[in-house]
């Protein structure tokens, strides 16, 4: 019976709790809300293991359905399912909520419930988005997801915060209406909102180009790939380092699922078309914003850049259109998620001892903070690829696809690996080693007992992922071998 | 015949009663007993939508020679009307009676404006329809005017009605052309008439343009909305509530009537017309909106955006258009009233609010009505999960439904200017430090807030199952030819 409903659970059951945590906080000292808000978080987690433990990796299709006539005027469904693309996002999300809820204590000290009951929604909303199956059900996911992350800037962000939150509340706004275009567009053709009748709908050329153009402007922002890509690092200095984290881990991830969900396989002609600029476009991402990082003095704008040229390879590894890509495009999606969590919240733990965020504030961290020191290395190691972390395997994977495709953007992809290097141990080098800066280095504390366990998780991942992939891959084969028929058919 | 009359237009006729009685009855009551009169005309309403409902919804009932009908649009319509004039009502009940305005005359004159709107939502006639608009449009002009020692309110006053008289007169220019070249004023024998007869194009597009620009101003769209941000800046806010919800229910009906059942041969004509109108009230309102500072002015240049996508739905001249635009009205009174509705509940709580900053450290203050603002903002920008998102929702989907790719495109990018301003209203009553220091809130007027809570809510489950809304609204346009 549970079982019937168990994607349903593992979207509202966030969303209630969150709810129901916005209602108690009024009568609650602040323990007692961070208390509770984190068994939220950790029920919010565990319902989705049951998600990983009874799925079925040798089943290509959409499994745990769940079908229900929601608005029969224009025949919209509540429809839900899961298959191995959507999975592992799930899982990513209920983590990674429940961790940036677990150290919210940390760095929030006003209003924490409304903080923490601001996550268990988004989280709930975010989860939709990666199992709905009707496109006005995902498209109410996704926009309303824009509400928490607006006020999670808007409220507990920096000193600049109003002008970022405004700013990402628009640029991913204009995308999306174009979105619901397109979904309209594909809705008066098929007389459904069903994705799976999206998919073998038999469309024109000239309506795939400009359906995957639609598309393109919602996910693009999302991702966010170059040129519209200029609201993240805003957004992400601004942001509270909780906010940053899930913008970083899973927000941008839902622009590429929504790539390989939606655009691909609906206009896959539009993509063949399109496919040299989308490669031109993510190799400038990955080339030239992996440069702006390099020189930025700010290390949240720096990792900020740095999520954008991870991203960059994300996208080249989708549209390059063979298995090897796509794989390493999906890897490399999950393991941004780990390593771009675990070095916000390096940065968070910084913050949170020294208010500042410039680099060179900074110098000779590790003689203070030792085990801090060592995981901060490991991150930075993991984001320039180092093999033997889950950074490497995406990366090695999209390099290998497009070696397959030309010769020159495996050149250009590979260069990465050199800037990535750079700017990372460029980091590490200015902020863990080197001498100590000032008093206030010589005098910080190291990791509590909250941030250990934190960075010890991510590190533990990110590390599993990288010497056992298949956990990944295993989950993704099936579904991703038909996504990639289906994205190879011609649809005319 | 009496008995046909009765049935068809009682629900008219106890207004009317209702209207002069609650005259009569306010020069005895003075102002000591203002909530009796209150309680008079609330029950006016409720016995009005009583027999209103009574209607079949399938038939077209004809009454006073045929110049006056119950078909399923005008079942829709009054039914609204009545709901949302309540709710006006109770929002500016205490507001009123602390101005001293709360008196027999108020309550006549709204209860004869909801007359003038029944009668043009019924008419079927020109002369019919033409009498409901003078009724509409005098009582309005007398509304805002009401508080007379404003100086603003009068000078609003003034130009509603200069404005409004020129209007009317193009729509009686246009009247009387059809007339000549038809030689009837029954709206179904013009429509045959054009039909059939191979009227003089000249004077017939003369017609046309003269009744449309006649609607345009009376819609409040642009080019004609010239007097909209004034009215609204002028009139104390109980009025500017009224006049920005339930007479759009009478425009939709002009609109529905003259150009869908009496010009509907000249379709190819009147649509382009529209569109323009459309796109032009949408662009306009939502640019203008932005450099607003003024509250009131804000949601006058919001409600022009929104009749440019109700007129947007409309132009398409099909079925699906008009569903999706009665929808919409529906949808746009009752977040206009909730808009409203807050700011008179602030009104009475922090003293008058009229510049948008006055809204600033609202989330500190009253977290509770600071959130209702943020439900009812979202909804005016049409963002889900709130109703504003079906609204806008199904007339994008008409209007590509009809083929219009480009204009749907453009709606969805005014749309998006339109968010701009609507999150700048959130922004300052949630991330703004209060600019002036604010009186602790004296009295908790729990009725009010009751009332807006309810409305918010309705609003999000409205947003969640618009599914019934939706079926009524197709159903009725449906059931209109």
């Amino acid at each position: 019976m549970m079982m019937n409903f168990i994607l349903s659970i593992a979207i509202w059951t966030p969303i209630s709790l969150g709810i129901l945590l916005l209602i108690l906080q009024k009568n609650l000292s602040e323990k007692i809300i961070y208390k509770l808000g984190n068994i939220f978080g950790l029920i919010a987690f565990l319902i989705t293991i049951p998600l990983y433990i009874f799925f079925d990796t040798t089943y290509s299709g959409f499994q745990f359905q769940e079908i229900a006539p929601w608005i029969s005027h224009f025949s919209i469904q509540y429809h839900l399912g899961l298959d191995g693309i959507s999975l592992p996002l799930v899982m990513l999300t209920s983590l990674i909520t429940w961790l940036v809820i677990f150290i919210s204590s940390n760095s929030i000290s006003r209003s924490l419930g409304s903080y923490i009951a601001s996550f268990l929604i988004l989280s709930g909303l975010m989860i939709g988005v990666f199992l709905a199956l009707d496109a006005i059900l995902y498209y109410v996911f996704w926009e309303a997801m824009l509400i928490p992350m607006f006020l999670l800037i808007g409220v507990w962000g920096g000193p600049n915060r109003v002008y970022a939150t405004i700013k990402f509340f628009l640029y991913t706004v204009l995308g999306s209406l174009l979105m619901l275009v397109a979904f309209i567009y594909l809705f008066n053709q098929t007389g459904s909102f069903s994705i799976i009748d999206f998919y073998s709908k038999q469309l024109s050329l000239n309506a795939q180009v400009l359906l995957f153009v639609a598309f393109f402007m919602a996910f693009a922002v999302k991702i966010p790939m170059w040129p519209v890509h200029t609201w993240l690092p805003d957004a992400h200095v601004e942001a509270p380092t909780g906010g940053s984290v899930i913008l970083a881990a899973i927000m941008l991830k839902l622009g590429a699922y929504s790539f390989i969900r939606f655009a691909m396989p609906i206009a896959p002609d539009g993509l063949l078309l399109l496919k040299p600029y989308l490669i031109a476009i993510s190799l400038i991402a990955i080339v030239y914003i992996a440069l702006v990082a390099i020189v930025q003095t700010d290390m949240k704008k720096l990792i900020a850049y740095s999520s954008i040229s991870h991203m960059g390879f994300v996208t080249l590894g989708l549209f390059m259109l063979n298995p090897l890509g796509f794989e390493g495009g999906y890897v490399q999606m999950i393991s941004h998620g780990f390593i771009s969590a675990a070095l916000f919240f390096s940065i968070g733990v910084l913050y949170d001892r020294m208010h500042t965020r410039e680099i060179k504030d900074y110098g000779g961290i590790i003689n203070s903070m030792p085990v801090f020191g060592s995981f901060f290395v490991l991150f930075a190691m993991a984001n320039s690829g180092l093999p033997g972390t889950s950074g490497f395997v995406g990366e090695f994977l999209v390099i290998l696809g497009a070696m397959q495709e030309n010769f020159w953007i495996a050149f250009l992809a590979a260069l990465t690996l050199i800037f990535g290097a750079t700017y990372s141990l460029w980091l590490v080098k200015r902020i863990i080693f080197g001498v100590v800066k000032n008093k206030k280095i010589a005098g910080l504390v190291d990791l509590n007992a909250k941030e250990f366990f934190v960075m010890s998780t991510l590190a533990g991942l990110t590390l599993i992922i990288g010497i056992y992939p298949a956990l990944i891959t295993d989950i993704t084969n099936q579904s991703s071998i038909v996504m990639l028929e289906l994205i190879q058919q011609s649809k005319i | 015949m009496l008995t046909n009359i009765l049935t068809v237009a009682l629900p008219e006729i106890i207004i009317l009663i209702s209207a002069m009685s609650v005259l009569l009855l306010g020069v005895f009551f003075k102002n000591k007993n203002a909530t009796s009169l209150f309680g008079i005309t609330q029950l006016t309403l409720l016995i009005a939508a009583y027999f209103t409902s009574q209607l079949p919804i399938e038939s077209k009932l004809l009454a006073f020679n045929d110049m006056f009908v119950a078909d399923s649009l005008s079942l829709y319509l009054k039914l609204l009307s009545y709901f949302g004039l309540s709710l006006v009502l109770i929002y500016s009940r205490d507001y009123l009676l602390k101005k001293n305005l709360l008196n027999g005359e108020f309550f006549s004159l709204v209860l004869f404006a909801l007359l003038g709107i029944n009668l043009i939502i019924s008419s079927y006639h020109l002369l019919t329809l033409y009498m409901g608009i003078e009724l509409l449009s005098l009582s309005l002009y007398t509304l805002v005017a009401i508080d007379r020692k404003r100086q603003e309110a009068t000078e609003a006053a003034m130009k509603y009605f200069i404005l409004g008289a020129v209007a009317s007169g193009f729509l009686l220019y246009g009247f009387s052309m059809l007339y000549g070249i038809t030689g009837s004023l029954y709206l179904n024998e013009i429509s045959q008439q054009i039909g059939i007869t191979e009227a003089n194009p000249m004077i017939l597009s003369f017609a046309l343009v003269f009744v449309t620009v006649g609607i345009a101003f009376k819609f409040g769209a642009a080019p004609f909305q010239l007097w909209v941000p004034d009215v609204y800046q002028g009139s104390s806010t109980p009025i500017t509530m009224f006049i920005g919800s339930i007479p759009k229910f009478a425009s939709v009906a002009m609109l529905v009537r003259l150009l869908y059942q009496t010009l509907d041969h000249l379709v190819m004509d009147w649509q382009l017309m529209l569109l323009v109108m459309a796109i032009t009230s949408m662009l306009l309102g939502n640019i203008t909106a932005i450099a607003q500072t003024k509250i009131k002015r804000l949601l006058a240049y919001s409600t022009i955006s929104h009749v440019g996508f109700m007129l947007l739905g409309l132009a398409t001249g099909a079925i699906t258009g008009i569903s999706a635009a009665l929808f919409y009205i529906a949808t746009y009174v009752l977040m206009t009233l909730a808009s409203f509705g807050l700011i008179l509940c602030l009104s009475n709580q922090r003293g008058d609010i009229d510049k948008i900053s006055d809204l600033s450290g609202l989330a500190k203050d009253q977290p509770w009505l600071a959130f209702l603002l943020l439900i009812i903002f979202l909804s005016l920008a049409g963002i889900p999960p709130t109703i504003g998102f079906y609204a806008k929702f199904s007339i994008i989907q008409a209007t590509l439904q009809f083929g219009w790719i480009w204009p749907a495109v453009v709606a969805v990018m005014s749309a998006l200017i339109g968010i701009y301003y609507y999150l700048r209203m959130i922004k300052i009553a949630y991330f703004d430090e209060a600019i002036k220091a604010t009186k602790p809130s004296k009295s908790v007027h729990s009725e009010l807030n009751l009332t807006l809570t309810m409305n918010v809510i309705a609003l999000i489950i409205l947003g969640l199952f618009p599914s019934t809304l939706m079926e009524i609204a197709t159903l009725t346009s449906a059931l209109i030819f």
